[in-house]
């Protein structure tokens, strides 16, 4: 065998390192038996610790190190020590949620409570139909840890619970609430005579004038294009009403194709026919498109309330970022102009196979907590979903505003939840669709068919758990 | 003599034999297993489905755009990437003016061979989100050159569909290339001076140098590059995750991001994506048997 011969033969032996066929199986590994040590730390209950946690049983917690860092968990996690003062915290923060954790959920010891969260993040559907989430209900029943006389579900702000909800059983903590909406800077916004749009036609309008003041009105995540569905949604729920999300949630035939989401899609398509986008928006990714916005290259851009904290290092000083809801499309609207899209967002989740399943729970009563509320907010400028968590404590500019949206918007609040039923219609399918869509490269009926097609082909996959929400 | 060798042979080869078949085909087997039942990969349980998983596959609209774009980088980057590197190569080594004595290279040599080999130095996920700067249509360098040579709105690259696809191909080529100018460089070495002296005296020209002699006489080294080549194609999973996570529209998409983003993307189902990785394997191998089979042609010995 001569020197050619043998690189001949690597050659095809390089095979055997062929791409990845085998990686998936190394997943799988023995886990084939379950182990019966599930909740395996089990203390008595009583008045002081109305969740039976074990004393001395550790608790493992593992944050995703995301926009909101790791730090306000060591606190949390401090606090939950000082009334545990038996218990061993194992606290541990990575990027990558599900290729971490997936062999520990295999092999059935995973950790006590996970922040299941970013794009690394466990597909919610799956965990679901796998029972692999513990029933969070008595945390909700139990007695808050610092506001006396009211239960934990008490202190929450509504549509926390829903949210979390997978038919009927509250299994996901959301622990940030989020508005969605659209957002320009009040300095722009002042130096140049302009005022935010209330309705639709007043927006256009607007636009036309940006325009020809040599700013593109608009610029989008292109290689996220969902952050633009977030805005044509609202417009067609403001409009129609929340039914239309129910229909779009309970994957309803015909959903995406409702009159309000043909209006809605109608409308929008305006800012793409006018050319009212930055050029090269399509190529852009949201940190790059988020940072053209901030630089003043575009008035409006589609985000939820972490835009201020993700954008921290490149916002100039007196940029004063300000959320507003969708325009109105006129006074058929059945929600007023200030409605806005807020939810529950950041999952939290206790493992139904976890060793401390209690220890799990009363974390999360400590985080829920008002100690533990307000230090997050004064950590991460964020609001948590605790009531009152923002009471006494300075607030930076946008998340003011985010504040101020919220109590305008007040009962009028509206939400979906089917990208957390189906994170691929959401992530893949109405992804794609927008970008098209926003792109200029299908019109109104084309892109509501893309979604309604992607909607469907979820709907007729059975091995798809499918989920209903009332209202 | 004979009974000392075999404790030796024992101990150098049993432990990375035992190595491999625990993590390489170990896994291997227990994928065919995977691929059918439907495992979701959260807990221990599974069913067998039979075959399901590939009748799935078979009907599977998205996985077949995938496997296209496949093909397009199967064909494409194997040819762009050895022709450019041939190219190269032989304007190292013989592409030196007319008229000198002997067989050289052109001017600068060394400095050339150094800087095609830099992003054989880079890894893969740097040269990703090196070129995703590049490609950006506001910031990057590419647009900005353009209009700097006048042109008044250049596409948006990663975000049109007809050119993200053909924006990470080049990538892949361009990061293999050097990798190539160096073998075909080291093989062209091997080939002794004189058979070109004699062609260059019998009136040859450089391209015919290059049909009738280099490439023959470097056959077996471009077949290995081929095959090498051909696998770089049919994975190409983390450029595209990287630069256009297989959009616009799916224009963009290769089979592994199929997979990936069927087990760790937007679904976990692992019984499912097993299947495609169980497809990815069979295809593999056989593009590299094809490729053994047709590149075969007579060796020639110098020596």
């Amino acid at each position: 065998m001569n020197r050619r011969e043998i690189l001949r033969r690597s050659a095809a032996a390089g095979l055997l390192a062929t791409p990845a066929a085998g990686l998936l199986s190394g997943c799988a590994t023995s886990g084939g038996d379950d182990k019966g040590d599930a909740g395996a730390y089990q203390g008595t209950k009583s008045e002081q610790n109305p969740l039976g946690v074990k004393e001395d049983a550790p608790l493992e917690v593992v944050i995703f190190n995301g926009g909101f860092g790791e730090d306000y968990a060591k606190a949390h996690e401090a606090m939950y020590q000082e009334n545990h003062p038996k218990a061993e915290i194992k606290h541990s923060a990575t990027q990558e949620i599900s290729k971490t954790l997936q062999p520990r959920f295999v092999d059935g010891s995973p950790p006590d409570v996970v922040n299941n969260s970013g794009a690394g993040q466990i597909d919610f559907n799956g965990l679901v139909s796998q029972n692999a989430l513990a029933d969070l209900g008595e945390l909700l029943a139990a007695p808050s840890l610092d506001v006396p006389g009211k239960t934990v579900k008490d202190t929450l702000l509504p549509g926390t619970v829903e949210v979390g909800s997978y038919d009927g059983r509250f299994l996901v903590l959301n622990y940030t609430y989020t508005v969605y909406g659209i957002w320009h800077s009040t300095k722009l916004f002042a130096d140049r005579g302009w005022t935010y749009a209330k309705t639709w036609d007043e927006h256009i309008a607007l636009c036309r004038q940006i325009k020809a003041a040599g700013i593109a009105p608009w610029t989008y995540a292109g290689l996220h294009p969902r952050y633009m569905s977030w805005p044509l949604i609202s417009t067609a729920i403001k409009l129609g009403g929340p039914s239309v999300a129910l229909a779009i949630d309970n994957l309803e035939p015909n959903a995406w194709k409702s009159d309000a989401m043909k209006t809605a899609a109608d409308a929008w398509h305006q800012i793409v026919k006018d050319k009212f986008i930055l050029d090269g928006s399509p190529g852009l990714d949201h940190k790059q498109s988020q940072t053209a916005w901030c630089q003043g290259k575009a008035a409006f851009i589609s985000c939820g309330s972490w835009l201020e904290s993700e954008q921290k290092d490149v916002t100039p000083a007196g940029f004063n970022m300000t959320v507003a809801p969708t325009p109105s499309l006129g006074s058929g609207d059945k929600l007023p102009f200030e409605a806005i899209r807020g939810t529950a967002g950041e999952p939290f989740m206790v493992p139904a196979k976890a060793k401390n399943v209690a220890g799990g729970l009363e974390y999360f009563r400590t985080m829920l907590s008002r100690k533990g509320a307000q230090d997050f907010t004064k950590k991460v400028a964020s609001l948590p979903v605790v009531a009152g968590a923002t009471d006494g404590v300075e607030l930076p500019f946008g998340l003011a505003t985010v504040v101020k949206a919220l109590d305008a918007s007040g009962s009028n609040g509206f939400n979906w939840v089917y990208n957390n039923y189906y994170r691929k219609l959401e992530r893949n399918l109405v992804d794609a669709a927008c970008g098209e869509f926003f792109s200029g490269r299908t019109s109104p009926s084309e892109f509501l068919d893309q979604c309604q097609k992607g909607a469907d082909s979820i709907a007729s996959d059975n091995s798809v758990k499918k989920y209903k929400r009332a209202a | 003599m004979r009974h000392g060798r075999l404790p030796l042979i024992l101990c150098f080869l049993l432990p990375p034999l035992a190595i491999y078949g625990i993590f390489v085909l170990s896994p291997y087997l227990q994928a065919f297993q995977i691929s059918t039942t439907d495992w979701l990969g959260y807990s221990a349980q599974a069913d067998q489905v039979g075959l399901a998983n590939f009748r799935t596959l078979l009907h599977d609209g998205y996985v077949w755009n995938a496997l296209k774009n496949n093909a397009i980088l199967l064909v494409v980057v194997p040819v762009v990437t050895i022709a450019l590197g041939l190219f190269f190569a032989s304007m190292l080594t013989m592409g030196g003016r007319k008229g000198r004595a002997g067989v050289t290279g052109v001017r600068g040599t060394a400095v050339y061979r150094l800087v095609y080999f830099f992003p054989q130095v880079l890894s893969v996920v740097i040269i990703a989100l090196l070129w995703k700067e590049i490609y950006s249509p506001t910031s990057g360098l590419l647009n900005g050159a353009l209009r700097a040579v006048g042109l008044a709105s250049p596409p948006a690259w990663l975000g049109d569909p007809r050119f993200a696809f053909w924006c990470v191909l080049a990538v892949m080529v361009w990061s293999n290339v050097g990798f190539y100018v160096v073998l075909f460089g080291a093989a062209m070495q091997a080939i002794p001076r004189d058979i070109y002296e004699a062609v260059l005296l019998d009136g040859a020209s450089r391209a015919t140098m290059l049909r009738k002699i280099t490439i023959p006489l470097l056959w077996d080294t471009i077949q290995v590059a081929w095959i090498y080549l051909a696998i770089a194609a049919l994975d190409g999973f983390i450029l595209v995750q990287l630069m256009t996570n297989g959009g616009p529209n799916f224009s963009s998409d290769v089979i592994g991001l199929r997979m990936y983003d069927t087990s760790f993307g937007s679904e976990n189902k692992f019984g499912y994506a097993s299947a495609i990785g169980v497809a990815m394997f069979f295809l593999t191998l056989s593009v590299a048997v094809l490729a053994l089979r047709t590149a075969r042609r007579d060796r020639i010995e110098y020596s």
